[in-house]
């Protein structure tokens, strides 16, 4: 199951400049895993020991995962997820 | 060096005033590669809060997919600061997002809504890294 996703800059160190990529899993953990195996050290960006991280916004077609099921979330064949870093500060 | 339009920065200015005490925040957008701004996008504080700004997620998706089928760039990130001077604060550093993007940080601090200069400065921050950097008004 290919699902795409869309990377942000500050990620693209790690898909080598690449800005959309192509992932595999029945869920948003799942597709995260085979994006680490594939580019190795984007994960630890995504998700810390608590799940997706907090100023990371992860969006399966146009909805927030956050109001879905977060790491969850069932992904289907032809699915875009787009990754943002939030914009905020203080 | 941040080059930038009179009209631009009177309209971060009339931002930053309007939502004192809360901090303001939002992207002038620019054709990609060129480093100059251009479109003025405002976006609503979704924290609304007097020491934080978070652009709201789904507005967020909302401008970036409108950049990437314009092809522009956020070229500056602005907010202001409304109790405290126009650098960026340690929360600012850690969650910079855009090393292409020049910071704008305003400051409300000495007339809140009230006519009167805003201090009104700009910053690359890159890996952690704060470099301010002259701004340019024409």
């Amino acid at each position: 199951m290919a699902i795409e996703v869309r990377v942000p800059t500050i990620l693209r160190e790690y898909t080598g400049g690449a800005k959309v990529v192509s992932a595999e899993g029945a869920t948003l953990q799942s597709a995260f895993d085979n994006l680490e195996a594939n580019y190795p050290g984007i994960g630890g960006r995504l998700i810390d020991d608590s799940g997706l991280r907090r100023f990371i916004n992860v969006y399966l077609n146009d909805e927030d995962v956050r109001f879905l099921d977060g790491l969850n979330t069932v992904i289907a064949d032809q699915d875009t997820i787009t990754i943002l870093p939030a914009v905020a500060g203080g | 060096m941040l080059r930038i339009s009179q009209e631009l920065v009177d309209q971060i200015v009339r931002h930053a005033k309007a939502d004192h005490p809360d901090e303001a925040c939002g992207v002038i957008a620019g054709a990609a590669g060129t480093d100059t701004p251009k479109r003025f996008i405002p976006m609503i504080n979704a924290a609304r809060s007097t020491t934080f700004y978070e652009f709201d997620s789904s507005d967020l998706l909302k401008l970036y997919r409108e950049m990437d089928d314009l092809d522009e760039e956020p070229v500056v990130i602005y907010h202001s600061h409304t109790a405290t001077e126009a650098y960026p604060s340690r929360t600012d550093v850690t969650l910079a997002g855009e090393p292409g993007a020049h910071y704008v940080l305003v400051s409300t601090r000495e007339h809140g809504q009230e006519a009167g200069p805003v201090e009104f400065r700009s910053y690359r921050i890159v890996d952690g890294e704060v470099t301010e950097e002259p701004v340019d008004v024409h």
